[in-house]
């Protein structure tokens, strides 16, 4: 439960550090706002984008199933995974049967939530992440913190040393462009000697069977377009019923992203190359049971912009790690405890329920109002600390009495008058710990209105 | 019109001079104003922590408490948020349904109901508005930095009546102050973290005064300011639409 507050208070230590993070994702928030504000119509195209999603979720069956048809009937080979051990076994039989050994693998965070790195390397294969944020943390063997810039967690001085252990770069190096240039030749090596080419998907078209994948490297494009065999992962909230539903999700998600009207490549794949061969894995992994939840379904609006990771002034103040989770943020915070309630319990409250995720969201997904949600299933399942609900349980008689409430008023007034401040200021005071209690006035309003108004 | 006056448990409590501005500033505009005895709280302490259930007798004292008038007029975007959003969860009386709908802020009040155009106040310093998170996004007291929708928000014109006041430019014109009720307990380093961020942004607008819709952001705030040792002073927008002109 105080796990987050546990990593973040870890985090905070660090000030300076605290500070070029929270700065670091307020410039991406800032470039978003201009993109965004940029467009006259931007409020009606996340109205009109959630209502698609909205639409979209509520006939899933039917548009999954029209993509699977079109898909077959372009020569695609369309698979089904009930969770993520299934998709990680289909995904290694497709290599197999392809004799593929070598795998270049895009960004795709459901490969991510699979473990499908891991569960490769076991079985003794190869798997090079080709996204430079994401090759950055697969080289220092972390997660990674944020869904769309998996390494804003890490300095370039740091990255410069990284590549200096791994890639051999010049010691001491930090020019952001020396070290992209050195991934690239580094990676070049990996994309022409690949077997395999693994991707994600950002959207999915019923309509037309094809999968579109979304990049600013285009290194999703190098892999599939090298070789032989590619394999697109993609969880069953990726459909979009017709391919001129399209235009308003792109226009959407770069804005919302980085800010950029929108992403370097935009690729759509529709059927294999001459000679190749192309596989798509369908993932449900719990996504089902979070569409049976009225309350919580709309989550799957989610198109992965990482918005609302940038606005989040935890997030930007506490690092993707300090949530543990796949999807850090607040939509990784309204995800997870419907994956494992009793892990990610601490999650919801990880939020002051300011709101600005909800705002922020090109989808319009109610992120805080669901966290308010989360926190009263986690309540009634017995997951908060027994003192915090003793606590709560206490304030409710009060509140519901005035004359209880009259009694405990004066004596948290005259607790703060009169104590010593050793008594008020000691450790279970988390308020003050870095904060005053406000000075106790000699009377309440109720105690002054009956003063000076009660004639009235 | 009959109005009634809600004052939240806390600024009952620690804030009374809140509770005051707000009366007076609603009779000086020739407001009848009652203070319904016995009020207590709306619940949203419980409720945030996800204790909603605990806080259903609370919920219908207030219900009992306020019934029976046309509005019922809060210093507090946040409270006023907490009835009209969450009272869901009772029965949807014909009380409750009204309550839900005449629950208002000051300035929600003021500009809405009293159509307000100008106010005899003067108060002059270098102001900083902080922009507490659920009048601004959740009662749209104000367009918010995230949407794409010019207007300006409600404490903004209504500090702009009010001869002298110079509203400080901030870096960040909404961010959140860290406060978020019980979670300024459950996360006490972020949340003071982000309140002495937020502190820095005014201090290095030159405010001398900040000024919100919500006392509970204010608390927060000035709980760090004191601990600083800063001159910065905070205060109700309230109190400072009441000033003497
Ligand atoms: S919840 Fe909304 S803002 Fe957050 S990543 Fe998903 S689409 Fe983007």
């Amino acid at each position: 439960m105080k796990e987050h507050a546990t990593k973040a208070a870890a985090f905070i230590q660090d000030e300076a550090r605290t500070n070029w993070h929270d700065e670091s994702l307020w410039f991406v928030r800032s470039k978003r706002d201009k993109a965004a504000h940029g467009i006259p119509e931007w409020e009606q195209l996340r109205e009109l984008a959630s209502q698609i999603k909205d639409h979209t979720l509520s006939h899933l069956d039917e548009y999954l199933e029209a993509f699977e048809a079109k898909a077959k009937e372009n020569g695609v080979t369309v698979h089904w995974a009930a969770d993520a051990a299934e998709h990680n076994r289909i995904v290694h039989s497709i290599l197999q049967e392809h004799n593929a050994r070598r795998i270049v693998k895009s960004k795709s965070m459901l490969t991510e939530e699979c473990g499908l790195n891991e569960y490769l390397e076991e079985q003794d294969m190869e798997v090079i992440d080709t996204d430079l944020g994401e090759r950055i943390i697969q080289l220092k063997e972390e997660p990674p913190s944020h869904i769309v810039m998996p390494a804003i967690h890490l300095k370039k001085e740091e990255v410069g040393e990284l590549f200096h252990q791994k890639l051999q770069t010049k010691k001491g190096a930090t020019d952001p462009q020396y070290l992209t240039e050195a991934a690239r030749q580094h990676l070049r090596q990996s994309f022409l000697q690949a077997d395999a080419a693994i991707t994600g998907v950002n959207f999915a078209i019923a309509e037309t069977g094809g999968v579109v994948v979304c990049t600013n490297e285009g290194n999703a494009d190098m892999g599939t377009h090298l070789a032989p065999l590619q394999i697109h992962c993609m969880g069953i909230e990726k459909i979009l019923p017709k391919a001129e539903h399209l235009g308003v999700f792109t226009r959407l998600l770069a804005r919302s992203a980085t800010g950029q009207p929108s992403t370097i490549f935009t690729s759509h794949h529709h059927k294999a190359k001459e000679g190749g061969a192309m596989h798509i894995v369908i993932v449900d992994n719990g996504r089902t049971t979070q569409l049976g939840r009225p309350d919580f379904r709309n989550s799957l609006k989610c198109i992965r912009c990482g918005a609302c990771m940038n606005t989040c002034p935890i997030y930007r103040r506490s690092g993707g790690h300090s949530y543990d989770s796949t999807v850090p943020g607040p939509i990784g915070s309204i995800l997870t405890p419907g994956i494992d309630l009793k892990k990610y319990s601490g999650l919801p409250f990880a939020s002051t329920l300011c709101g600005s995720c909800s705002d922020v969201c090109p989808v319009k997904i109610d992120i805080h109002e669901q966290l308010y949600k989360w926190r009263q299933i986690i309540a009634e399942e017995g997951h908060l600390p027994t003192a915090k609900k003793q606590s709560m349980v206490m304030a409710g008689k009060v509140l519901s009495r005035p004359g209880w409430y009259k009694m405990a008023g004066k004596s948290a007034r005259w607790v703060t008058r009169w104590l010593p401040r050793p008594l008020i200021y000691n450790p279970l005071n988390t308020w003050g710990k870095a904060r005053e209690l406000p000075e106790a006035p000699k009377e309440s309003f109720q105690e002054w209105y009956r003063k000076n108004r009660s004639a009235s | 019109m009959k109005i009634a006056l809600f004052i939240p448990c806390y600024i009952d409590q620690f804030y009374p001079q809140v509770g005051i501005a707000t009366l007076e500033l609603l009779e000086k505009l020739g407001c009848t104003v009652h203070f319904p005895e016995g009020q207590t709280c709306c619940g949203q302490p419980m409720a945030n922590t996800g204790c909603e259930r605990d806080a259903i007798p609370t919920y219908e004292h207030y219900v009992k408490t306020f019934s029976g008038y046309d509005y019922v007029v809060t210093p507090s975007g946040s409270c006023a948020y907490h009835v009209r959003k969450h009272y869901d969860i009772i029965e949807q009386t014909g009380a409750v349904q009204h309550l839900r709908k005449r629950t208002l802020d000051l300035s929600e009040f003021l500009l809405d109901v009293l159509k307000v155009e100008h106010l005899d106040a003067c108060f002059p310093a270098k102001v900083g508005l902080h922009q507490s998170c659920h009048g601004l996004r959740g009662l749209r007291l104000g367009p918010g930095s995230e949407r794409n929708l010019n207007a300006p928000s409600a404490l903004h014109t209504l500090l702009s009546m009010v001869e002298g006041v110079e509203i400080a430019e901030l870096e960040r014109a909404d961010e959140c102050c860290g406060f978020g009720g019980t979670f300024a307990i459950n996360e006490p380093d972020i949340s003071a973290k982000m309140g002495k961020d937020r502190i820095a942004d005014h201090a290095r607008a030159g405010v001398e005064v900040i000024t919100a819709g919500d006392m509970s952001c204010l608390m927060h705030l000035e709980g760090l300011l004191r601990r600083q040792g800063s001159p910065i002073q905070v205060k109700h927008i309230a109190e400072i639409l009441n000033t003497k002109a």
